[in-house]
């Protein structure tokens, strides 16, 4: 299990690094090599080129503002976790991020990269794509900005072109009288889920006026479905019920070596109700009202 | 066509070594192969085992999953940079041995300095913690209730002050 031979660079700065990427065709960019170096080694892909950005300088960057979190294409996972800021503006990174594969592979892997692989077993691209963030991408003929609707376009697919480098990712803050959630349901700790999912509920007292929620491993990209009709009337066992299924009429779960699609049905129905239940709990304790 | 090859320079338990490699070379193979530190094991090489964790500036990776091209600014530990200096084995290696912690020893290396790393930063873990500190490394003949005794035993002994 030996990747194939390829050309490989170090640049120290973006443009050095942009005009290799322009220049070669067949180059791919290698940040922290966590998803790359395992489809290398097995053979899945065998680029000619390799440019390595670990070594460009002020991409590792965490930047907290009130409207959101900007993550720099260096910044690991772990890094992004261990962030108090981040978390405060977006409580929903940490709580997704936890589930992002084991800690040794999080102090490698950075967020950026896990959100440009575009798996549609991901965390973060899900939680990117629910909190309506983009990302920021670089070449040689400029910069350009894109947001998450228009990023995720097939299984490992996103629609960078081959001599982009995204620079950051921004995820947009929680906003007054917003609760999130996440959860998921995997075969082991630390593995990709067989299915995921992230909430965001806004409320007016206990009125749920928005929910949305974002479905990983259940299609081959990450999914948003609005459950709000489902919510309108209250939360209870019934109308959480009712997500789940208003959420399935949107979905067409995959089968895979790991679940069914009737058995990734099932966790669509438990965990929307789990997971909105719990995004609707945390609007609520967020303004201070008793559940 | 004859494969490009770097002349490059690793930093491992404080020596620096100077090596030629082509650009695939895989960082646990450098380690092994190129100089000799064969106390890094390799088990699936895709991330998985936990086999071929060293520690990067300190902080726990897999070794297999990184390029040794890529590993030249870092300072890296491996286990045979755990030992202390006159040979004698350090407060982790010293639990597993009393506790029983290994039985082939192949997943031993990963074990140790991914336990190393975690007692560094939570010297004083509670039973579930010490269990979540290893939860990224597979043992396939130990059993994970001596792996998980000797986190709590290093950690009496003071492995991470
Ligand atoms: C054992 C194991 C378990 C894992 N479990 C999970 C899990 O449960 N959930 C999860 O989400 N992930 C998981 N991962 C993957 C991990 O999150 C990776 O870190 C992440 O998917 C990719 O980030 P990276 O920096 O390692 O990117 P790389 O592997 O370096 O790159 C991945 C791809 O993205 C491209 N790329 C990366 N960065 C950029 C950039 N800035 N600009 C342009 N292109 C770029 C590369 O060219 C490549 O095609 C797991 C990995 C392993 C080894
Ligand atoms: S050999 Fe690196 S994780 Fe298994
Ligand atoms: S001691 Fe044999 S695999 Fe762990």
């Amino acid at each position: 299990m030996k990747p194939a031979p390829f050309a490989y660079l170090r640049p120290r700065t973006l443009e050095e690094a942009l005009e290799a990427l322009a220049a070669n065709e067949g180059a791919k960019v290698l940040a922290g090599g966590q998803s790359l170096v395992p489809l290398l080694s097995m053979r899945l892909a065998a680029p000619g080129m390799l440019v390595d950005i670990n070594a460009l300088p002020d991409l590792g960057a965490i930047t907290v503002a009130d409207d959101g979190v900007r993550v720099g294409a260096l910044a690991r996972h772990a890094a992004v976790l261990a962030d108090e800021g981040a978390r405060r503006v977006q409580p929903l990174l940490g709580k997704a991020l936890r589930h992002v594969a084991h800690p040794t592979i999080r102090n490698r892997g950075t967020t950026v990269g896990s959100i440009v692989h575009a798996d549609g077993a991901a965390e973060l691209p899900a939680v990117l794509r629910l909190l309506d963030g983009w990302v920021e991408v670089a070449s040689v003929a400029g910069r350009r900005t894109i947001p998450a609707a228009e990023l995720f376009v097939g299984p490992l697919e996103s629609s960078l072109r081959h001599d982009e480098i995204a620079v950051s990712a921004t995820f947009p803050g929680l906003r007054a009288a917003e609760g999130v959630a996440f959860d998921e349901v995997a075969r082991r700790h630390g593995d990709y889920a067989m299915c995921g999912v992230a909430a965001l509920v806004r409320t007016e007292g206990k009125q749920v006026v928005a929910a949305r929620a974002a479905y990983l491993s259940v299609e081959d990209v990450p999914t948003v479905v609005d459950l709000t009709a489902a919510l309108a009337d209250g939360v209870d066992t019934a109308s959480l019920a009712a997500a789940g299924e208003l959420a399935l009429a949107h979905l067409e779960p995959v089968a895979d070596l790991h679940a069914s699609a009737a058995y990734r049905a099932q966790l669509v129905r438990v965990l929307t109700r789990r997971v909105v239940e719990a995004a609707h709990a945390d609007a609520l304790t967020r303004q201070g009202v008793a559940a | 066509m004859t494969e490009e090859l770097h002349e490059i320079r690793l930093h491992v338990n404080g020596t620096s070594y100077a090596l030629t490699v082509p650009g695939r070379r895989l960082l646990s193979d450098a380690l092994r192969h190129d100089l000799g530190l064969t106390g890094t094991h390799v088990g699936c090489e895709h991330g998985v085992c936990g086999a071929c964790t060293i520690l990067v500036d300190g902080a726990p990776m897999r070794s297999c999953l990184m390029f040794a091209v890529s590993a030249v600014d870092a300072e890296l530990t491996t286990v045979e940079g755990l030992a202390d200096a006159d040979g004698s084995l350090g407060p982790v290696q010293q639990a597993f041995l009393e506790c029983h912690g290994l039985q082939c020893g192949f997943c031993t290396p990963g074990f140790l300095t991914t336990i190393t790393a975690g007692l560094r930063d939570n010297p004083r873990p509670t039973h579930a913690e010490a269990r979540e500190m290893v939860a990224g490394n597979l043992c396939r003949c130990t059993g994970y209730q001596n792996i998980v005794k000797a986190v709590e035993r290093a950690a009496e002994l003071g492995a991470g002050r």
